[in-house]
């Protein structure tokens, strides 16, 4: 096991730092450096002066040699100043996650807290009434644009009954627990619908194969109460798969929050990427997109360890 | 040599008639067939709807924005005074276009990975289902975002294609195939590696046909459906990913309507015009719905093994 896991770090370290260079690399093509910014603000400036600049910043480096610099750099710990926001980028960073961590954790449990019953009540009777509605039901979920549901939920509750704040955070000094969970509401609605299709798929598919296993049929031939046999048998074993699956979709999370979090102008990690990337801010465009890529490697490797754990048949030699 | 284990004999149209026969006792992906033949039926008349109605998708008409339906313009008209009906249905051409395209590169993307990894096994198969791996990894969404913010002139392409207007289609797809192989290859990898070792497969060797022979001849046409399965599948997803690029302005170009540009301006107008954000949103919903069942009616049909239950 030990060996096993020692391998997987490893491996996740490689693939992040390919990753690193990769998105280094990216950045680099997108429109405008620096330098191009410091141009169009300043029309005095000559090529002479932008030729000057760029040797001065090493701008006019190799790629290979500009990202030995900055990995240098990061390794130390500094990791740069985000421009936007004219802080350290980890200023930026730290506060973000954060808010990425309520909103994603909260729609996560709230999502398994109804996906589960439901899959497991649709593989309790395959292909009767009820798992036909229960299907309908996930099918719809895993196909809705999730931009466009959260449209419709601010149509609803911000625009029609206006109960609910359209997005945003609560102002400074009108604070108050109850206040920030008014703009909660919506965000974490949206989240949670549209994973909880997936998810009861996964319970329903994993719930299914448990139930035509032998010692399923053991327990029932012994005469022990189904719901016991339903929940404390298979259940349990039908986690397993339904563990690694979430864990391995931990990106897919990422997704979900960019587009939560733009629409509803939620102050998240998704949000920041894509306002830096949008606001040409290379260094916290660079270190956020890492940060999501570090998590979510670190979620597959979660699965990996949750799946030995889980499962004393499974042995990594 | 001539004839391989694919049942496309005479044994064939039994084999089609019976996956036909499964197909149809699944209701919901036989309806929605039906919706999306009407879907791309619409979607093609769309010049036709537009000379019924004398208008185009990008004829503004600024004395008439935001007007309600009527018989000259069925679903009223936008911001700029432009026909909702028709543009909703210029973008179906559109979305429907790529999401098809984007599938079907992924897919043969995915195969060339699959069966090379399956069929060669080994050093090669490792290296390339860790690669595949890894891009499974990725948290793809922000990514997407950067590969869709290259400026391609750094890249070296001449200014015309980087100008072009349908240089934005043609990156949508590029990007999409780039994330969207890794299913169909994992798929297609695990079949291969089963189907090498059977008997046919080994006759084949023994004969002498070589590697690309027996992949093309003898163990592709066996993988047919699964291939089928999952394209048809990943075309909703596809769908649903261009409709959130172009929802956040990194899509295709606002001058070609698609049912995700539509939506692009639609939260600044959802005080003003909220119809405005719903119906595109429900040609997705309905379309990206509609693949699913159809994938899933399919699996059914002609993978009966993976059946569950």
């Amino acid at each position: 096991m030990s060996r096993y896991l020692l391998d997987r770090v490893v491996q996740s370290a490689i693939v992040l730092a390919l990753m690193s260079f990769a998105i280094y690399a990216l950045i680099g093509l997108m429109p405008g450096d620096p330098i191009d910014l410091m141009i169009s603000a300043d029309p005095k400036m000559t090529s002479e002066d932008a030729a000057r600049l760029r040797a001065l910043y090493g701008l006019d480096k190799p790629i290979i040699e500009r990202y030995g610099n900055w990995l240098q750099a990061a390794l130390g710990g500094d990791f740069g100043y985000s421009r936007m926001h004219a802080k350290p980028v980890l200023d930026v960073l730290v506060p973000a996650l954060g808010n990425t961590a309520v909103l994603l954790g909260l729609s996560f449990v709230l999502s398994i807290a109804v996906a589960l019953p439901l899959g497991v009540a649709a593989a309790r009777r395959p292909y009767s009434r009820t798992d036909y509605a229960i299907n309908l039901f996930a099918f719809a979920g895993i196909s809705v644009p999730p931009f466009w549901l959260a449209l419709l939920l601010i149509i609803l509750f911000a625009v029609i009954l206006g109960i609910l704040p359209a997005g945003g955070v609560p102002a400074v000094g009108d604070g108050g627990f109850w206040e920030g969970a008014r703009y909660l509401v919506l965000p974490v609605a949206t989240l949670t619908i549209a994973s909880i299709g997936g998810h009861t798929r996964y319970v329903r598919a994993a719930m299914l194969e448990t139930l035509r296993q032998d010692y399923i049929q053991t327990a029932r031939a012994k005469g022990l109460d189904q719901d016991l046999v339903v929940y404390k048998h298979a259940l349990r074993n039908a986690l397993i798969p339904v563990v690694t699956i979430v864990a391995l979709n931990f990106g897919y999370l990422f997704s979900g929050a960019l587009i939560t979090e733009t629409i509803f102008a939620y102050p998240g990690m998704g949000k920041l990427i894509f306002d830096a990337i949008m606001a040409n801010d290379f260094n916290l465009a660079l270190i956020a997109l890492l940060f999501a890529a570090l998590l979510t490697l670190l979620g597959n490797l979660l699965a990996d360890i949750a799946y030995a754990a889980l499962d004393p048949r499974i042995s990594y030699r | 040599m001539s004839r391989h284990p694919t049942g496309q004999t005479a044994g064939g149209q039994g084999m089609l008639a019976l996956a036909w026969m499964r197909f149809r006792r699944h209701r919901l992906a036989l309806g929605s067939t039906v919706v999306l033949a009407v879907l791309a039926a619409l979607a093609v008349a769309a010049p036709l709807v537009e000379a019924i109605l004398g208008t185009s998708f990008g004829e503004v008409d600024l004395f008439n924005r935001f007007a309600a339906p009527s018989p000259a313009h069925p679903l009223g008209t936008d911001e700029l005074g432009r026909d909702v009906l028709v543009r909703l249905l210029h973008g179906g051409r559109i979305s429907l276009a790529v999401g098809l395209t984007a599938a079907v590169v992924s897919a043969i993307l995915g195969t060339v990975v699959g069966l090379s990894a399956g069929y060669y096994g080994g050093r090669l198969d490792a290296l390339l289902m860790r690669f595949t791996d890894g891009v499974i990894a990725l948290p793809f969404l922000p990514l997407l975002i950067v590969l869709a913010a290259v400026d391609l002139g750094k890249l070296g392409l001449p200014a015309a294609v980087v100008q072009s207007e349908y240089v934005s289609l043609m990156r949508i797809v590029a990007i999409v195939a780039l994330v969207g192989w890794t299913t169909v290859a994992r798929l297609v990898r695990g079949a291969a590696l089963s189907l090498r070792e059977r008997e046919f497969v080994l006759a084949a060797h023994a004969q002498g046909a070589g590697g690309m022979r027996i992949m093309a001849v003898h163990i592709l046409p066996n993988l047919v459906s699964p291939i089928v399965v999952a394209t048809t599948l990943s075309v909703g997803n596809v769908i649903l990913l261009e409709s959130v690029l172009s929802f956040l302005g990194l899509g295709i170009e606002p001058a070609i309507p698609s049912w995700g540009n539509l939506l692009t301006g639609a939260q600044e107008l959802i005080w003003d015009a909220p119809a405005l954000a719903f119906y595109p949103g429900l040609l997705i919903f309905a379309t990206v719905i509609a693949f699913n069942f159809l994938g899933d009616g399919l699996q059914d049909a002609l993978d009966p093994k993976a059946m569950e239950g």
